[in-house]
Order: structure tokens, then sequence, then C-alpha cells
């Protein structure tokens, strides 16, 4: 395998990595708003975020890129394949990541809440400097955990034609003939950026709980 | 007695709280049922009654933790309606200190005490920072300031909580059961930081079953037994000449535990 292939792994590797950041951070902020949506205390509110998880939580994540491709196509509206993707896992993201961080804030000791409204702070307040970054703490392990499993999910982008790194790897593969090689410099690449995150998770975890002890 | 009831006479008279035929439900249990009381300003109340009587229930509606369903409370001449206004500038009156002291862990000691003037009376930082010294000073804790209250004993914990409500200068506090979670020694710490509050005279509602501290400072002893109100006496009357079978066996069984 020559440097120029390589080269086109490591432009291949750009696009999985910007599809996860776009991922995480859109499905971050919608995410957020999900879980607060989730905790709002409005029946109707939290049916609605509640049915959104279920759905997305409960069909594969490859299928969900398809209906959000081609279901937008076919609604008339004609995207790049990057902007259907980062739709797709926009969406994704923030079922999960509201379902993590509804489960957070809802561990974060009742008596937080009470203290905090009587010294009168209002919900904004109440949320941002008291409830959030303990819930954030809480959930910094499962919140890391997601984001490995949406970096190693974008590789199902390429089936709807957009090329990330497994894509990149699968053209590489069939013009040089060594898949073993190919998808073994591939596997390498995901597991470098993976690997850390991961052992950053456990650690943080461990970190937690000897902390709260 | 207090200082400001001889200086300042038609505040003495001065209702802070008032709870006309207040009932309030959880679900198809009721809680409470007919309550009335009115505290003075400068009145110090200590609630008793066995566990499940209502205690917390009673003084978590008045800073309104919990929704009341009839009857009225008025709090500084306020009626406390279910409008989010109205509770909020309430709760700026109310301090309330919890058994499980609930302060923030995730802030110091200082952060704790200058938050709500901060975010809920609009302070700027130098004047929350500085009214924050003057009451961690007076709970006799300001060395901690910097320190996270996992740091701290729980008896420290309880008075940065104290000093925390006292940052929002209420005027009324409500201490639910605040010597409850303590070790047996860190007791009399938090005790005397009550018995210096009752002294400058703050209005207090206390739910404990810290009878000396009762005898020392309550101008009032309400007794609560199965969500009602069942005896109210001054302490000596209450302690020596119980009038009901029910305040006489609590107080029988509270003595031989004590
Ligand atoms: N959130 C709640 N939901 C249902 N019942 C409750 C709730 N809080 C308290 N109760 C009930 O109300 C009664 C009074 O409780 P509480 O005021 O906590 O008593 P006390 O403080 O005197 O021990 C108890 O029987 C308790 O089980
Ligand atoms: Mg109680």
């Amino acid at each position: 395998m020559g440097h120029d292939e390589f080269l086109f792994l490591l432009a291949g590797l750009k696009w999985t990595i910007g599809l996860s950041v776009i991922g995480f951070i859109c499905g971050g902020i919608s995410g957020l708003g999900v879980a607060l949506a989730r905790t709002s205390g409005n029946p109707v509110l939290e049916r609605v975020m509640k049915g959104y998880i279920a759905l997305f939580q409960g069909t594969p994540l490859l299928m969900q890129l398809f209906v959000v491709y081609y279901g937008l196509a076919l609604i008339g509206l004609k995207l790049d394949a990057w902007v259907a993707v980062s739709i797709g896992f926009t969406l994704h993201a923030s079922a999960y990541l509201g379902e993590i961080w509804r489960g957070s804030i809802d561990a974060v000791p009742r008596g937080q809440t009470e203290a905090a409204e009587a010294l009168s702070l209002t919900y904004l307040p109440r949320m941002r400097d008291v409830i959030l970054p303990q819930a954030l703490r809480i959930s910094l392990p499962a919140t890391i955990g997601f984001l490995v499993q949406l970096i190693k999910g974008t590789s199902l982008a390429s089936i709807v034609g957009f090329v990330e790194l497994t894509r990149a790897g699968n053209i590489i593969s069939n013009q040089i003939f060594q898949p073993l090689l190919v998808f073994g410099i591939v596997g390498c690449l995901y597991f470098i950026i993976c690997w850390p995150l991961s052992l950053f998770g456990t650690h943080l975890e461990r970190q937690f709980a000897t902390s709260t002890r | 007695m207090s200082a400001s009831s001889v200086s300042e006479p038609h505040l003495a008279t001065k209702v802070m709280i008032s709870m006309t035929h207040v009932e309030k439900w959880y679900g198809a249990f009721k809680a409470l049922s007919d309550i009335n009381l009115s505290v003075r300003q400068g009145e110090r109340i200590v609630l008793c009654g066995p566990s499940g009587s209502g205690k917390s229930t009673l003084i978590r509606c008045i800073n309104h933790l919990e929704a009341y369903q009839k009857g009225r409370i008025h709090v500084g001449g306020i009626l406390l309606t279910d409008a989010s206004s109205t509770i909020n500038s309430i709760r700026r009156e109310v301090g309330m200190v919890f058994q499980q002291f609930n302060l923030f862990p995730h802030l110091t000691v200082m952060q704790n005490c200058m938050l709500a003037p901060m975010r809920s009376l609009g302070l700027g930082k130098a004047e929350a920072a500085t009214t924050a010294r003057k009451y961690l000073d007076r709970v006799r804790i300001l060395e901690q300031a910097e320190k996270y209250p996992a740091q701290l004993s729980g008896g420290q914990q309880q008075r940065v909580a104290i000093a925390r409500a006292l940052c929002m200068r209420p005027r009324v506090m409500l201490f639910d059961e605040p010597t409850s979670a303590l070790d047996p020694e860190m007791v009399k710490e938090v005790l005397d930081t009550m018995i210096g509050l009752a002294e400058d005279g703050m209005t207090m509602i206390c739910v404990t079953h810290e009878m000396g501290f009762a005898r020392q400072v309550a101008d009032r002893v309400i007794f609560m037994a199965s969500g009602s109100i069942v005896e109210e006496a001054p302490p000596a009357q209450f302690f020596s000449n119980p009038t009901h079978e029910r305040t006489k066996k609590f107080l029988g069984d509270i003595l031989r535990k004590h």
C-alpha cells in the first residue's frame, strides 16, 4: 500500500471524526433539550420525548440513516449525503444522550432541588448552577461510552455513500486487493481513537466510585 | 425578650406567619388537617411529635416545598398562592435548614453561600462575598470557607447550611430536625448556633426533639399527631403539665430515649 492510499484513508478518518463531532455536539445540544423536557414535569412533553427516545433506541442506527437519507429525498429535500447523515446521527445521539442525561438528572438527590428552591433559585439557575453540574459528573462515564459507540457507528454512514474511514478502506481494498492489510490499518485507526476514550471513561468511573463512598 | 420587642414595640405584635384552616393532601392521604397557627415576629416555636405526624409537611408548606389544598397561609403579610412570583418572593424571606444539610457538593463553602444571593437577590460578587464571610464568621466556620462540603464534619456542614440560609437575610428560619443526622458530639455546636440566632431575635420554627433546646429558647412548643396540632403551650407548661394523653405518652417516650 502506497503513500497516496494511506492519505486517502486518513481523509476518510477525517470524515469519521468530523461526523462524530457533529453528531456529538448537535446531538449533545438537542439531547440536553430532550433530557430537560423529560424531567420538566410537563406530562405531554415527557410523553412525547419518551416516545422519541423509545423509537430511536428501539430501531437500528442503519435503518435510521436510511429513513433520514431516503425519507428526506422523498419529501423533496435534496440534501448532500453528509448533511443527511449528520441529521441522522444528531437525531440518534440526542435520543441516547437525552436518556443518559435524564437518568443523571434524576440521580441527583432530591434534597439538592429542595435546597435550591428554598433559596428562591428559579428553574434556570437551579439547573445551570446546581443540578446539571452534578448530573454531568454522574453521566460522564456513560456519555463517553456512548461517544465511543457513536464513533464506531459512523461506519454505517458508508452504506448511504458517505466516504468515511470504513468506506475509504473499502475503496482502497478494491483497488489494491489487500483487504486484510487495508482493514487491519482501518481497524487500528478506529482503535487509536476509541481505546483512549474508553480508558478515560473507565478511569472516571473508578474515580467517581471512590469519591462518592 | 428579644431586642426588637424593646426598640420597636409596634413590630413585636406583627404576625410573620399565619396558617388558617390549612389542609394538605398527598393524593388520598390527608397529611395536615385544619392547621391553625400564628407566629409573631421574633417568636421561637418548637414543633414536635411522633414520626409521620406531619411536622415536616407543615413547615414545608410555609415555603411551598409542598403545595397545600385548603385554607390560607400568609407569610410576612403575603398570601401564599401557587403563583411562582409569589412563591419566589416568599422564599426570599424564609430560610430553611434540612436534616440532611443539602449543601451543594460541587461548590465550596463560600460558593454555597454566595450562589443564591447573587442569582436570586441580584447581589454583585463582592457584596455576596462580604455577606457570606459575615455569616460564616457568625457560625464560626469562616476558616473553612474554601473547602468543599465533603471535607467538613456533619456539624460543620450544618452550620454552613445555616450560614447559607442567613445569607439571603431571611425574616424567618425553618429548621427540620437539624441535629437528627448528626453524631451526638456535634449536636451541641449546631444547637448553640441556633440559640445564638434566637437571641438575636430571629423568627424561628424548629422541628426538633431536643427538649433542652425547647426549654431554653422556645416561646411556645407545639405538639402534632396524625396531621393535627394537638397541644400548644409555653415550654414550662408543656413539659410539666401537658393536658392531652398523646402529649404525655410522647413526652414519656422521648424522656425514656434520652
Ligand atoms: N411525598 C409524599 N407522598 C406521600 N405521602 C407523604 C409524602 N411525604 C410525607 N408523606 C406522609 O405524610 C405524613 C407526614 O409526613 P411528614 O410530614 O414527613 O412527618 P414528620 O416530619 O412528622 O415525620 C406521613 O404519613 C408520610 O408518610
Ligand atoms: Mg420529618
